[in-house]
């Protein structure tokens, strides 16, 4: 069952990349604006005939 | 039906910022317009081919009614420089406030701005910052004609001397969310590997207890190192000051589990309590960040500089030079124009000076002053172009002064939380408990089990419901004041609410509101005059001359000859023949007729008709809102203003009050000592520069500004003058906030109680530990969100 220690070291391991990859993403500034990408997703790119409000 | 209704709307409102349309409105490609300011956004973003903006949003403009503001100081590069976020020699990033920004209309608008000009090459919107970025090519467009693009479409940004200094007013919370992934991660972790003991080994599963038990630990180590660090150095500095805060208590648990974890995976004796250290940590930290949450666009700490503008106009030799403030020098001659404020004590060289000095002295009708007379700093031009001469330094004038007066500054407040007031008998409480355990135990004889009782109360005690009970309900509250337009400066401030018994209210600018006015007419005027008054102000656009249009209530459009305005004084044309004649005193040569307010006089052919007198007018609801705070509340009427309004106020304020008129900022700033000298918890409601003292001795301090982009002076909650008929339900609410804290502080005692009655027998279990910590946290965070958004939803806020 040495198996047991290669395993929990890999996830352990997996978990820090992802712990990384959060604090990355608060570096990057990408949690600073949480609101404003939600709208600007919705715009159309160029004139359509009915936009929703 | 839909349809009707939106057919209805475009016939009353302004099609760019749904205003009502008023007298004669614009019209143009079959949409009304309600002033000529919304016509001209909507020609421009025409033009531009944007006139998509109108698609995403029924009336998504700003009123436009309001002048311009002159931007050509920004030509000065020093003040520029200052300005921007970035610059090389081909582009130039800035950002922008700009309090317009409200819909997602100006999301798209102001992110498609190269579309109008193709000098600017991106820009980006903040929406909750109310922040626009924008990078720009400035060889072709200069900033400030960048800034005159944003002001042509209706989204003039926001540029203030704070701006320039540009301090500290980033909140950085990012220690704090690192401090928490860090704990969630390890919390996460070590329950994993946790869950092989608290759900029972097998036989060859223990070789590997005493490896998870060393991994546990190893994960408890940062979250005991990095993420409380905080805990402890407070609980340091408390100590250290002699007062007992929550943190010490907090701190002492998190270091015994620790401890024990420790001494329990070394020895081989157990596995240790680190998930549940973990858990701990997750949670304080979850209620701590929930706690610091602030408002990112208002500004509760404003000084005298955000309400002064970047720059003033300096006349030299050379003629006209927009100068930034730093750089007015004694003896400098400036210009101020109609609506600017007075930089800085100054002397009156040339021109008709009527200044409104209502924001720092609560008077509210403009003072004139004579060629020669000392105008001082704060005052607000109204009327034709004045040239001054500087006679005292920014920093030190009059204004100035009052703001950095000694007297302010002391009252640093200290607010007495209920936590504060539990946690220095929690702690005494949990340590005599736990060494009452222990010697129990070691006077037995065990002395395993002394030291396994007291590490456990104290591991079992650790307040973390208690730590956050407040900060959630706090929150919650503060987000229902939010969307009630209210908002509070910290969790902190609705604790001191609710201890409020006196109020104390300024009168103008706060139980009356600047915009809106009641006119009154003294002499008579037939029919037929009606409509030549009413001929000649609808060429106007002067808010008296709007109020005199509406008071008329005529209609006619018969045609004025020989037009004439002149700012600050009045107008004059000839209508059917006769001369009409519309403004001040001084305008109609009417000798000196003392008068309170603004009062504009009628001349119609050499005979005087009669006069208009405006006033501010009560807010909505104010008689109702005295009505509602009489039966718990001591209500004062503190004012700087003259009392010639006093018979009807004392109509209004219950007979008791004291109604007080002619004081100064200092005499306001005594009368709320001398309340609290009397055992009084008072909150002072002002809104002006004259109230900035006694705003910051109250107990607590609500500033009303109908505007809150606008400068308010420094307090603990801003009130939109919207919301001002509510109050007395924000009161309300804040006492059953503090209830609720109550209440959740009961349920965490009773978790409390459970825990202790096994730890201090000395058996208390890992596995029951690490389940009852979530619980009471999980318990204590759904009772205090869904009390406070009931009792909210009880005052129908």
């Amino acid at each position: 069952m040495e198996i047991m220690y290669i395993l929990i070291g890999c996830s352990v391991l997996l978990a820090l990349v992802f712990l990384c990859a959060f604090f990355w993403a608060n570096k990057s500034g990408q949690h600073d604006d949480t609101y404003t990408p939600s709208v600007r997703i919705l715009f159309d790119d160029e004139t359509a005939e009915e936009v929703e409000k | 039906m839909a349809v009707t209704k939106e057919k209805v709307q475009q016939v009353e409102k302004c099609y760019h910022c749904g205003d009502k349309i008023e007298e004669t409105g614009y019209h143009l490609d079959e949409h009304d317009f309600c002033c000529l300011g919304c016509q001209t956004v909507y020609q421009v973003l025409q033009n531009g081919g944007m006139q998509q903006y109108y698609r995403y949003n029924q009336h998504p403009g700003k009123s436009n009614k309001e002048k311009q503001a002159d931007f050509s100081y920004l030509d000065e590069p020093q003040i520029a420089t200052k300005l921007v976020d970035f610059k090389d020699d081909k582009m130039t990033i800035i950002t922008f406030y700009i309090p317009a920004i409200h819909c997602s209309s100006c999301i798209w608008l102001l992110e498609n701005l190269y579309k109008l000009n193709p000098n600017v090459l991106q820009s980006r919107v903040d929406f909750m910052k109310k922040q626009a970025s924008i990078t720009f090519n400035h060889t072709l467009l200069p900033l400030k004609d960048l800034v005159y693009l944003l002001a042509n479409i209706g989204y003039d940004p926001k540029i203030t001397l704070q701006d320039v200094v540009k301090e500290g007013n980033k909140n950085n919370l990012n220690p704090l969310v690192a401090k928490i992934a860090v704990a969630g991660f390890c919390f996460g972790n070590s329950m994993l590997f946790s869950f092989p003991d608290y759900f029972g080994m097998g036989a060859f599963e223990k070789e590997y207890a005493s490896f998870f038990g060393y991994i546990n630990l190893a994960f408890g180590l940062p979250v005991l190192l990095y993420c409380a660090s905080d805990y402890f150095k407070s609980a340091y500095v408390s100590l250290k000051q002699k007062r007992l805060n929550l943190d010490v208590p907090l701190a002492l648990g998190i270091l015994v589990l620790f401890l024990r974890s420790a001494f329990e995976v070394i020895t081989q004796t157990g596995a240790g309590f680190t998930d549940t250290l973990c858990s701990l940590v997750f949670f304080i930290l979850i209620g701590k960040w929930v706690q610091q949450r602030t408002y990112y666009h208002i500004s509760f700490e404003r000084d005298y500089r955000s309400y002064f503008p970047v720059a003033v106009t300096l006349l030299t030799e050379e003629g006209d030079k927009p100068v930034q403030l730093a750089d007015v020098h004694i003896g400098d001659r400036i210009l101020v124009r109609n609506n600017e404020i007075i930089p800085a004590d100054a002397i009156l060289l040339k021109g008709d000076a009527a200044i409104d000095f209502s924001f720092v002295t609560g008077e509210s009708s403009p003072v004139s002053k004579t060629l020669g007379e000392i105008i001082y700093a704060g005052g607000r031009q109204t009327g034709e172009a004045i040239e001054l001469e500087v006679i005292k330094p920014i920093s030190q004038s009059y204004l100035t002064k009052l703001w950095n007066n000694e007297n302010y500054k002391d009252y640093d407040k200290h607010f007495q939380t209920f936590v504060n007031f539990i946690s220095k008998y929690f702690t005494v409480v949990l340590l005599a408990i736990a060494f009452f355990a222990a010697l129990y135990w070691a006077v037995d004889g065990s002395a395993n089990r002394a030291w396994g009782a007291f590490t456990a109360v104290l591991i079992i005690a650790c307040p973390c419901a208690l730590a956050l009970s407040s900060p959630f309900t706090l929150s919650a509250a503060l987000s229902i004041f939010d969307r009630n337009k209210f908002y509070v400066k910290n969790t902190a401030a609705i604790e001191q609410m609710a201890t409020i018994d006196t109020l104390v209210f300024d009168k103008t600018g706060t139980i009356s509101s600047p915009k809106a006015t009641s006119i009154y007419f003294e002499g008579s005027l037939n029919t037929n005059e009606k409509t030549l008054v009413y001929a000649v102000c609808r060429n106007s656009s002067h808010p008296l001359s709007r109020e005199i249009v509406k008071w008329l209530d005529v209609y006619s459009d018969v045609p004025v000859r020989d037009f004439k305005e002149l700012p600050g004084k009045g107008m004059e044309a000839i209508v059917e023949g006769q001369v009409v004649k519309i403004g001040s005193a001084s305008f109609l040569n009417i000798g000196n007729i003392k008068s309170d307010g603004s009062v504009v006089f009628i001349r119609v052919d050499e005979e005087l008709k009669g006069y208009f007198t405006m006033e501010q007018a009560w807010r909505d609801g104010l008689s109702a809102l005295i009505e509602n705070f009489k039966p718990r509340y001591d209500l004062h009427l503190i004012s700087g203003d003259n009392d010639r309004r006093l018979d009807a106020l004392k109509l209004i304020f219950p007979s008791e009050a004291c109604l007080m008129f002619n004081q100064s900022p200092m005499e306001k700033l005594g009368r709320i000592q001398k309340f609290q000298q009397a055992g009084k918890h008072v909150c002072m409601i002002g809104d002006g520069l004259n109230d900035a003292g006694a705003l910051r001795k109250a107990d607590l301090g609500i500033a009303v500004s109908d505007d809150i982009n606008n400068f308010s002076p420094g307090c603990d909650a801003i009130l939109d003058g919207e919301s001002f008929s509510k109050l007395s339900d924000f009161f309300a609410f804040s006492k059953d906030a503090v209830k609720v804290i109550h209440m959740s502080f009961g349920i965490s005692l009773l978790y409390n109680i459970i825990g202790l009655s096994f730890a201090i027998q000395g058996i208390m279990s890992p596995l029951f530990a690490a389940i009852l910590m979530p619980i009471s946290t999980v318990t204590i965070i759904s009772f205090t969100s869904l009390m406070t958004r009931w009792y909210a939803k009880r005052h129908k806020l």
